[in-house]
């Protein structure tokens, strides 16, 4: 469980705990952005106002990544316990499907309609999450499998919501709105993200959610000794990561004015994986960083627009990408660093990479 | 047979960062004999295995094979030297023939072809020199783990093994399977080939083995024939008493119960397939029972059964005169009984999370994650924790894998003192950990007894039962044999005989 472990100097606290993670990712994207300010100008980061809404680049990129980061904040807490949600890239299609179709069906321009249409869709992928959690927490399946099922059929189940078709929402609806409007300037799905970040925030830490999620996930042997009931926890963490990728599926959907059951939030759950990877939750479960994944969301997102800033084709987009995780994969590798400070390093005896574990090696 | 020594151990010093495994140990093998290394975990019978076979490299003290020093690299190497081991799980691939096994990597060829009619016709014969007889064209998944441990065996004699070394070869297979191991051994013994044979079933070792060498907390004890060393004497140099070091403390004072006293736990008839045969146990208020016996008897599941780690699959278990439904670990701690388990890295600690963190889990965890206990309740506690035991360093904020073993074993301890238990549970408390901080759990179970809260103590350090028990429940072969209650009882040689005297009336 050392793997991911950049404390290795006694003393310090979760503060320091927490900027050591965070730094290389922010470091990444410090150097995008300055990148870009250097292309660009200071344009880039400097908002606009038009028509009465925030605009400019990184104005955009935020909004753009709103559905990234509803579906990365709830793979987050689910990869705290342990596991992982392959199903959110399709709940986002159904979650799209449903609100889009229920408006089709009534009156488009009537507030409750949507209201209603939002809520039904959200209910019906926080009722999917449950499902993955309790398929995880009651019956064993494991979760990259558990999630894989819905991942597949999920995207069938919104072609069959939406007949097949893609059904459009007329540009007058309140619905739209939730995609590309804007309240005092700030863009909605900009607002929508800021606030289930910090909706999740204050769930976490100021229950005890966050403290048993990160013992569930970093010993479930020994929570379940302690009398944790890690099975609701499980379910809840599941459940969460639903809502969010259904919210997620109704901005993007908004902003189109429509859902596409077969690519609306295509391979968004890989995306939003690694997000939560860049920003310094590790993959074994335990300690997740809700900040970190935010900043993840924020690099993802800034670098498809560098790729075209610094004149690079779009082609280079998958590539430029697996280039920036790598090198923050590697940066965060505490054996790495060591490797490539070495040079660097004179007089100073280094740790050991492959140094015993002192209390495993001599038992029995 | 001469008697000049095949392998020749001396000096042999081991340390792992800070813990010495090992420390000047001498061990001699000579050609036809059956060697048992003898001790209770952690004296460091897997280390000197492991430095034999080139695992470990030893940090001092020299190596004799056949008179020449020899220094192994890897188990690879030390099999080239003529050293071969069959562990506990049989490095074998399955999917493939019996005789395929015998002779992976080392086929008879037709030219470029496997001659795979000579291999069958080799390997029969091969397996029939060891007295078993077999269908070599046979995947190895049909036959039983002990059919395929011979067949291990077989191919390590083929490959012109001088040593052979069994490490717990018999701890999985049924008493006429071990019966079949046992005469292969000991025609392979008389064919010349020496063995080292590592096992905690006394009985097979008495049957099976000329000499033995007994290892203590890294440290060579001695080296015996077997039939100059009854079995008394031997669980006494395996389980020693380290009385020198925590004299300091005295026996306590047992408690005078009232004698009609409903028990706070009553076990009857409690037990699992398996893990420990039906065993009866009351626990009072303010009472300290020790379970006693050698590694495998059954304490750690006793003591698992009571706190609702493992499903019991017979009898009943009542708290206050209540019978429990459901016992699991949760609602155990609801009703007051917490539970450090033997393994505190793997069952009790979660690494990741802070001192602190891990102090209220179990407090937490009773009510539920919706009502968090206030930050300033909780620093309150913690400090005033990590105060009374003395935790170091003294800082809540620190990953809790940072820690030295003792610190841990006092956090862990915390988690429990915190929701105030009736009865607490302690698998090996003192396990790994520095004299000092032994003292200080020590310490703390007597007082936590004196004022009131029943404790269940396990212990392979008899000197620490017999100071703090009130009464010692005895295990031996997964079965409680006898509860010591009397002032006089609560003696090391007293277990010991008890231990011993009752395995042999059966």
């Amino acid at each position: 469980m050392n793997l991911a472990s950049p404390v290795q100097t006694a003393g310090g606290g979760r503060a320091s705990a927490y900027f050591k993670r965070l730094m290389w990712p922010l470091i990444v994207l410090a150097a995008l952005l300055i990148v870009n300010i250097a292309v660009t100008g200071f344009d880039f980061i400097v908002p606009s106002v038009h028509d009465g809404r925030l605009g400019g680049a990184f104005v955009n990129i935020l909004r753009r990544s709103a559905p990234l980061l509803l579906i990365a904040l709830g793979m987050t807490l689910v990869i705290a316990t342990k596991g992982i949600d392959l199903s959110v890239g399709a709940v986002y299609a159904i979650g799209a499907a449903i609100a889009c179709q229920y408006i089709l069906n009534g009156d488009q321009s009537a507030l409750g309609v949507v209201v209603t249409a939002v809520t039904l869709a959200l209910a019906i992928a926080a009722l999917i999450g449950a499902w993955n959690g309790a398929m995880v927490a009651y019956f064993g399946v494991q979760p990259i499998v558990a999630t894989l099922i819905l991942m597949i059929a999920g995207r069938g189940i919104a072609q069959l919501i939406t007949g097949g078709q893609i059904p459009s929402v007329a540009d007058d609806s309140p619905f739209v709105s939730i995609g590309r409007g804007a309240i005092a300037t700030v863009p909605v799905p900009i607002i929508i993200g800021v606030a289930v970040f910090a909706a999740l925030v204050l769930l976490t830490r100021t229950t005890a959610l966050g403290m048993l999620l990160e013992s569930v996930g970093g010993n479930p042997e020994a929570s379940r000794l302690a009398g944790i009931r890690a099975k609701g926890i499980t379910v809840l963490a599941y459940l969460i990561a639903g809502i969010c990728a259904g919210l997620a599926g109704i901005i993007g959907a908004a902003n189109l004015g429509s859902a596409d059951a077969n690519n609306g939030g295509l391979w968004i759950e890989l995306d939003a994986i690694l997000a939560v990877v860049i920003g310094g939750t590790t993959l074994l479960g335990g300690r997740f960083f809700l900040v970190g994944t935010t900043i993840g969301v924020a690099i993802i997102g800034t670098l498809e627009v560098t790729i075209i800033n610094v004149g690079l084709s779009s082609q280079w987009q998958f590539t430029a990408k697996a280039i920036v995780v790598f090198i923050v994969a590697m940066l965060q590798s505490p054996e790495f660093r060591a490797w490539i400070l070495r040079p660097f390093r004179t007089g100073r005896p280094g740790r050991t990479p492959a140094a015993h574990d002192p209390e495993k090696a001599p038992a029995k | 047979m001469s008697d000049e020594p095949i392998v020749q151990m001396t000096g042999i010093t081991k340390d792992f960062t800070g813990v010495r495994a090992l420390d000047g140990v001498d061990f001699t093998l000579r050609p036809g004999e059956i060697h048992a290394i003898m001790g209770e975990n952690g004296a460091g019978k897997s280390t000197l295995i492991k430095v034999l076979t080139g695992v470990h490299s030893p940090d001092a003290g020299r190596i004799l094979l056949d008179g020449e020093p020899v220094r192994f690299n890897s188990p690879g190497h030390a099999q080239a030297g003529g050293i071969a081991t069959v562990y506990q799980e049989v490095n074998l691939t399955e999917n493939l023939s019996v005789a395929e096994n015998l002779f992976a990597g080392r086929e008879p060829r037709l030219g470029p072809f496997i001659n795979f009619r000579a291999m069958r016709r080799r390997a029969k014969a091969l397996l029939s020199d060891i007295g078993v007889d077999l269908n070599v064209a046979a995947p190895l998944s049909s036959y039983s783990i002990a059919t395929q441990q011979l067949v291990a065996i077989a191919r390590a004699v083929d490959i012109d093994a001088k040593v052979l070394i069994l490490d717990e070869p018999t701890s999985s297979l049924d008493r006429e399977e071990v019966a079949v191991l046992l005469r292969v051994m000991r025609s392979l013994a008389d064919s010349g080939c020496a063995m080292v044979f590592i096992s905690h079933f006394l009985d097979q070792v008495y049957e099976i083995c000329d000499r033995m060498t007994v290892l203590r907390n890294g440290t060579l004890v001695g080296e015996w024939a077997t039939a100059d060393l009854p079995e008394n004497e031997l669980i006494g140099h395996m389980l020693g008493r380290e009385v020198e070091t925590l004299d300091a403390l005295d026996r306590r004072r047992p408690h005078d119960r009232p004698a009609q006293s409903t028990p706070l736990v009553s076990a009857a008839g409690l037990g699992r397939k398996g893990a420990v045969a039906p065993f009866d146990l009351d626990i009072h208020e303010g009472e300290v029972i020790g379970l006693a016996g050698l590694l495998g008897s059954g304490r750690t599941e006793t003591a698992r059964l009571i706190a609702g780690a493992d499903r019991h699959d017979t009898g009943t278990i009542a708290f206050d005169g209540r019978r429990i439904g459901g016992h699991s670990p949760r609602t155990a701690a609801a009703r007051g009984i917490g539970f450090c388990p033997e393994n505190r890295k793997t069952e009790g600690l979660v690494g990741d999370l802070t001192v602190a963190e891990n102090m209220i889990l179990a407090m937490q965890a009773s009510r539920g994650w919706a009502r968090a206990i206030p930050p300033a309740r909780r620093s309150e506690l913690v400090a005033e924790f990590i105060d009374k035991l003395d935790i170091r360093p003294a800082n809540p904020d620190l990953p809790v894998r940072h820690l030295s073993g003792g610190n841990q074993q006092k956090v862990l301890l915390a988690r429990w003192m915190l929701i105030e238990p009736r009865l607490l549970i302690l698998d090996e408390p003192t396990r790994g950990i520095d004299v000092g901080a032994k003292a200080d759990i020590q310490r703390l179970v007597a007082e936590l007894s004196d004022a009131g809260m029943a404790v269940l103590f396990i212990s392979a350090e008899l000197d620490e039962v017999t100071r703090l028990s009130d009464r010692i429940a005895v295990l031996r072969d997964r079965e409680l044999i006898d509860i010591l209650h009397e002032e006089s009882d609560m003696t090391t040689d007293r277990i010991v005989d008890t231990i011993v005297t009752r395995g042999s009336a059966e």
